[in-house]
């Protein structure tokens, strides 16, 4: 494998459903041995996007190319250095796990030679070592995880698809999970993840966030929590929650406010500025702040003010 | 707070065969609070919620449910709740509008009140043009947003949640989080499981389920003060080597890759942290920060399941 060709070359992609735009001219690259995050919002564009990847739709226009090889010429030769690993697991339940492993190995035409050498590797790995002959069923799903992520790379793809791959799965399967990923990626396998959940975004090396069917930001975790927000986080306790909300959103340098859990996240353009005339405001109005200060936004933050204010605009358009 | 509480649980067990589903537990849920579950596969999230939710038996211990005994009473029970399992029965040959109508008929809502309560629900949703498309069409994510609908498309005293964001984009998921705290507003208790933490912070209190037992329960902030030791996090362009470097360090628990930071666990995170940025500053490993930072409500569920599962096995650690 050459490291320095990026792993995943996409270039102006577009891809229409009649008039309906999915991906508007997207273009990002993928180096090997990065865990590259997909994000954003139901219908805006990700799955679409991966399907082009994996060779089983072609762009209306546009490049995409995967190890090299371009998706819209040549799709079968793609799918064969692929990995792709659903939230759904497809695995065959009334089989046992060793069936399992044999069948994907036999569907990626593993060559025979290797095909134990594998289905050990496999084992090792998901740590299912002594459960080859437990029926698939009766597996916890945290175990049914890693089990599908084998079968998904036994074939020794260089670029892994991961469709939500942890949904539904608890916090310490989920660790173990990217604990897993992470060895797999330090090989120099390119993962591509997709995911609702920012607390799994922030394993990425690299995120980009879709909105629409375009690309709306793009950088590390670290670099979109402290340069894309657009404005600044203030945290305000105050009793009780209720009025206290409906007073901020009607004030003028509040863009957004919403609860969180015991308090109220408000985006304001300056917290130096602001801080002060909501504490005034909320005062004047006989409710008691306890807390008003300025944190840093969490990547849902992020997500959120980043997509939601062009969502706003078409919400209130179905209110009226 | 001297009033009955909304939820009222008290030493409840379930026993499925050999494996003790739920064991002993007790808790309540104050009318207006949001109390989350969380806890890995097979804790007894699912199985307390049923018993709540009247579609399962206890097999000891009490629960009442706006005052209903759950045993005695389990059809006024039900008349005061709403249960949203984590598969909602949605009719996949029925529109988004016709399955919120059925389930509006169902619950007696009645026709103004739905009206109204659906406009707002749907918007939040995001469902505004997607009215008149089947459910069997609508994606994952959607599919569980209009279960969520459906469910709380009545204003019960009592919601029981299954994982209801599975799968809802973070847009969405904060619309709902809206919905559910103006539910709140107006008296209503909400009990919700989640294995997602971030979730977990936005509760008024949380509980750890473990093997079918409350671990910890208490508000997020308080319970992030119970993690034992410290958190360190390092920003680095090169995690990996952080990672390499840091591993095994003396006093540490466990080093974690997470994007482009390493999480390090330690026992004693002052004492800690100058030695560790020694070890970077010797090796020449380069970082652009390494700061003490809070433990998060998944440090601690992962740190206290490990050492339930270590007291138990401690063989198999070793």
């Amino acid at each position: 494998m050459n490291q320095s060709v990026p792993s995943v070359v996409v270039k102006n992609l577009t891809k229409r459903f009649g008039t309906f735009v999915a991906v508007n001219d997207v273009s990002f690259e993928t180096r090997h041995g990065e865990i590259f995050g997909f994000l954003g919002p139901n219908g805006s564009g990700k799955s679409t996007t991966i399907r082009i990847l994996c060779g089983l739709l072609r762009p209306s226009s546009g490049q995409a190319s995967v190890a090299g090889i371009d998706v819209a010429r040549n799709p079968e030769a793609v799918r064969q250095r692929i990995g792709y690993m659903s939230q759904k697991f497809s695995l065959y339940n009334d089989l046992r796990v060793v069936e399992n492993l044999e069948f994907f190995a036999g569907m990626y035409s593993v060559p025979k030679k290797e095909i134990p050498g594998r289905i050990a590797w496999a084992l090792k790995m998901a740590g299912l070592e002594g459960r080859e002959r437990n029926p698939t069923s009766s597996l916890a799903v945290g175990w049914k995880q890693r089990l599908a992520l084998g079968c998904a790379v036994l074939h020794r793809p260089p670029i892994v698809f991961l469709d939500e791959p942890t949904s539904g799965v608890d916090p310490v399967s989920r660790r173990q999970f990217w604990d897993l990923i992470h060895s797999m990626v330090g090989e120099g396998v390119t993962v591509f993840v997709t995911t609702h959940y920012m607390d799994e975004a922030e394993y990425c090396n690299r995120l980009v966030l879709l909105d629409r069917g375009s690309i709306v930001a793009m950088g590390t975790p670290t670099e979109l929590k402290n340069e894309r927000m657009k404005g600044q986080l203030l945290m305000i306790e105050c009793e009780p929650l209720g009025p206290a909300l409906e007073l901020l959103q009607a004030v003028p340098e509040v863009v957004d406010a919403a609860v969180f859990g015991s308090g109220i996240h408000a985006v304001v353009a300056d917290a130096v500025v602001a801080a002060p005339k909501i504490r005034e405001l909320l005062s004047a109005k006989q409710l008691h702040v306890s807390r008003i200060e300025q944190i840093a936004p969490s990547l849902e933050d992020v997500f959120v003010s980043l997509t939601a204010t062009r969502g706003a605009s078409t919400k209130s358009e179905a209110a009226a | 707070m001297n009033s009955t509480p909304a939820i009222l649980v008290s030493s409840i067990g379930k026993h499925f065969g050999n494996v003790r589903a739920v064991d002993r537990l007790s808790f309540d849920v104050q009318a207006g609070e949001i109390f989350g579950l969380v806890g890995p596969d097979g804790a007894g999230k699912t199985t307390t919620m049923r018993m709540l939710a009247g579609v399962l038996t206890p097999d000891s211990g009490s629960a009442t449910v706006a005052g209903h005994d759950i045993r005695l009473d389990p059809e006024g029970a039900k008349q005061d709740l709403s249960y949203m399992p984590q598969r909602f029965g949605l009719y996949e040959d029925l529109t988004v509008d016709e399955n919120i109508r059925f389930y509006a008929d169902l619950f007696g809502v009645k026709r103004k009140e739905r009206e109204q309560r659906s406009a707002e629900l749907l918007a939040a949703a995001g469902f505004a043009e997607f009215r008149s498309r089947l459910a069997g069409n609508l994606s994952g994510g959607m599919k569980q947003k209009l279960g969520l609908v459906c469910a709380l498309i009545h204003t019960p005293r009592v919601i029981l949640l299954d994982e209801p964001t599975n799968g809802v984009d973070p847009v969405s998921r904060r619309d709902f989080w809206q919905i559910l705290y103006s539910l709140l507003a107006q008296g209503v208790a909400i009990l919700t499981s989640t294995s997602y933490l971030d979730e977990a912070e936005r509760c008024h209190r949380v509980g750890l389920l473990y093997q079918g037992r409350m671990l910890f329960c208490d508000r997020p902030e308080a319970l992030k003060k119970k993690f034992p030791g410290g958190v360190i996090v390092v920003h680095s362009s090169d995690p990996e080597r952080v990672h390499g470097e840091l591993h095994g360090a003396n006093g540490t628990r466990d080093v974690l890759l997470v994007g482009d930071r390493v999480h390090i666990f330690v026992d004693d995170a002052a004492k800690r942290l100058p030695e560790l940025q020694a070890r970077l500053d010797t090796a020449k490993v380069p970082y652009d920060s390494i700061e003490q930072v809070t433990a998060s409500i998944e440090d601690l569920f992962v740190s206290a399941v490990e050492r339930e599962a270590a007291r138990q096995s401690p063989a198999k650690l070793s």
